[in-house]
């Protein structure tokens, strides 16, 4: 197993994750931008990253949640695993011409599966920014006493 | 930056004395005090970062226009020899690997065809193909696009995509040396399909421009620049496919260090020797995406000519140059006396050959090469040459824009790009946009003054300014 996505059955899922529209996070950087991600599990704060990361190419509550895409990944460092995370769900996106706007993963020891559901780009959907890639920059996954903290700069 | 850190060597340059005990190599800064002050101290800590990759040969060094990027400043030059253990960083290329500005001249003037900017703002951004989610016209499988990234521009120019004419003023002559398609992941192939001739997002954009002043006659004439005449600037770079090739090799490259026993500073830098086969495959990807920027600029050219034909039938485009600002380069300088062949990482800055070397195009060879700082779309740009001085100060290079002086977070508290759009309309500037958010991060006060960055480009001998140009349409994506 590597680092391209690949279908998995749909029973190993479970269900996507709603965003809260404008709940995003975002912190400082130069000349890019720095998403955060939080939530009770280490998962929920990559969700949340998820989120974030692509609520700057679209205003996620616009979009129609009709496709889904499914990937798994092997990864140790979980500050990696974000990234990687991060980057599968662009490369999906940006393959299959899609703006998503729910996300899940599942953690099983070194074994990631996750996904997105969402649409293709509409006309009518005002645009954002497109965002190249996500970065080592400023990466930290942890976990504070308000629960999971999942960070790195998007390079746009 | 807090400017305590560092000792002026003089007024356009300076550096930082390493600690005691501290093994690294040269650090330089370019520029003035007033730029330098304005830097994040990230700037800093990023290319003292840069001064601890083996194998450096020279200073790790810093344009004027630099800013805090990942790994590398952005803004950030450093060289490598192969033969002492240098490496190539996939974080000191960047993600849009070849980014980079095609600058067309036009044989018009703007006193002509003032009247038709309005039609040709709205031509342009139906025809070009811009922002986050838009797909060109063109559909390559993986075979066809191995061709791409095999031959560059040259690829586009034997499809129908321009003349072979362009090839002449465009770096290694369209197609740069090394490809190895191979090397590509599926994926990365995949993004591509349908962004070949797309202009992207965040700070891409197609700018018709006036010359407004000429400071250079003589480069002014070989570069065939009068004032009031319009030029074209495409500033875009290898689109999906150069993206994931950052993001794959940005993780492997990071993990190979650890492998190889790099100690980096920052594992941003992701990298590995030139001479092992980590940092061979990087290269062969990288250059391969080099070549897919180039064909994307050579197609962009293609379809801003027919824009123009259309509603100005006499209209001429020609390439005036095609200069990239996010690579590395083999290329050959003289240190301490001695020809050596060195790797050179150039993330967000410009090659600046000066008159005389061998790689620039005949027409300019006595003046040296163009070399483009792209400015924001309310200021405007400069056209400068590069000098026979830079070789010893910077390896060839100058700066590739104004630099950010401000956040993408902070430029969209502080403006909206509806407003935006509307004030530069006022100035004669029109914009074409669907996204009010890009117009927003991208508003002309987030970024450093242009002119003062152009000034310290050229008082560090650099480069030397030609040409200002100001906006006149801008297609944003």
């Amino acid at each position: 197993m590597g680092g391209h996505p690949r279908r998995l059955p749909a029973k190993t899922m479970r269900a996507p994750r709603s965003v809260t529209p404008g709940g995003e996070e975002y912190f400082e950087h130069d000349a890019d931008i720095g998403v955060a991600g939080r939530g009770a599990t280490l998962e929920e704060a990559f969700e949340s990253a998820a989120a974030a990361t692509f609520a700057i190419m679209a205003d996620l509550s616009a979009v129609r949640p009709e496709r889904s895409v499914t990937l798994s990944f092997e990864e140790a460092d979980v500050e990696i695993a974000l990234v990687r995370w991060l980057n599968l769900l662009l490369g999906l996106s940006h393959e299959q011409g899609l703006v998503f706007s729910r996300f899940w993963i599942e953690r099983d020891g070194v074994i990631w599966r996750g996904g997105a559901s969402g649409e293709p780009w509409r006309r009518d959907l005002e645009r954002g920014v497109e965002v190249k890639g996500a970065t080592l920059t400023m990466l930290e996954v942890k976990q504070e006493r308000d629960g999971w903290h999942a960070r790195c700069v998007v390079d746009v | 930056m807090d400017l305590t850190k560092l000792k002026r060597i003089d007024e356009w340059s300076w550096t930082v004395t390493p600690a005691p005990g501290e093994a690294r190599g040269e650090v330089k800064l370019y520029g003035s005090r007033e730029l330098l002050a304005t830097m994040d101290d990230k700037v800093l800590e990023q290319i003292t970062n840069v001064a601890r990759l083996p194998g450096l040969v020279g200073p790790a060094m810093t344009m004027p226009d630099a800013h805090w990027g990942y790994g590398f400043p952005i803004g950030g030059v450093a060289a490598f020899d192969p033969e002492q253990g240098g490496i190539i960083s996939a974080g000191g290329v960047g993600f849009d690997i070849s980014c980079g500005i095609r600058c067309l001249r036009t044989n018009l003037q703007l006193a002509d065809v003032a009247g038709e900017l309005p039609s040709l703002a709205r031509e342009l951004s139906e025809k070009i193909p811009a922002g986050v989610g838009e797909e060109g016209d063109i559909k390559l499988a993986p075979e066809a696009l191995d061709e791409v990234l095999t031959a560059g521009a040259r690829w586009a120019v034997e499809h129908g995509y321009g003349s072979a004419d362009d090839l002449e003023f465009i770096e290694e002559g369209g197609r740069v040396p090394g490809p190895v398609p191979a090397n590509v992941s599926a994926l990365a192939k995949k993004r591509q399909r349908g962004e070949m001739g797309t202009l992207g997002s965040g700070n891409h954009y197609l700018e018709v421009q006036v010359v407004d002043s000429i400071h250079d006659e003589a480069a002014a004439q070989a570069y065939g620049l009068r004032e009031g005449q319009l030029l074209v600037s495409i500033h875009c770079g290898s689109r999906g496919l150069g993206h994931q090739i950052g993001t794959d090799y940005l993780v492997s490259l990071a993990k190979a260090a650890t492998r190889l026993n790099l100690h980096l500073p920052d594992r941003e830098l992701a990298c590995a020797p030139i001479n092992t086969p980590e940092g061979q495959q990087y290269l062969g990807a990288m250059n391969a995406a080099i070549n897919c920027a180039l064909a994307n600029r050579q197609i962009l050219t293609h379809l801003a000519r027919r824009c123009f034909t259309r509603l100005m039938p006499r209209a001429k485009l020609e390439t005036l140059f095609d200069v990239s600002h996010n690579t590395c380069k083999r290329e050959q300088h003289v240190v301490e006396g001695k020809k050596r062949l060195l790797y050179v990482h150039r993330k967000g800055a410009t090659r600046a050959f000066g008159p005389g070397h061998p790689a620039v195009p005949e027409r300019y060879r006595a003046v040296g090469q163009p070399v483009v700082i792209g400015g924001s779309m309310g200021t405007g740009s400069w056209i400068l040459a590069g000098t026979a001085e830079s070789e010893n100060r910077a390896f060839s290079s100058a700066s590739h824009g104004a630099g950010r002086a401000m956040s993408r977070h902070q430029a969209l508290k502080q403006w909206r790009g509806r407003e935006l759009v509307d004030q530069l309309a006022a100035q004669g500037i029109l914009i074409r946009t669907r996204s009010m958010r890009g117009v927003a991060e991208e508003a002309p006060g987030a970024y450093k003054d242009v002119d003062l960055v152009a000034e310290a480009t050229e008082r560090a001998g650099l480069a030397r300014r030609v040409a200002f140009l100001r906006p006149k349409v801008c297609v944003k994506g």
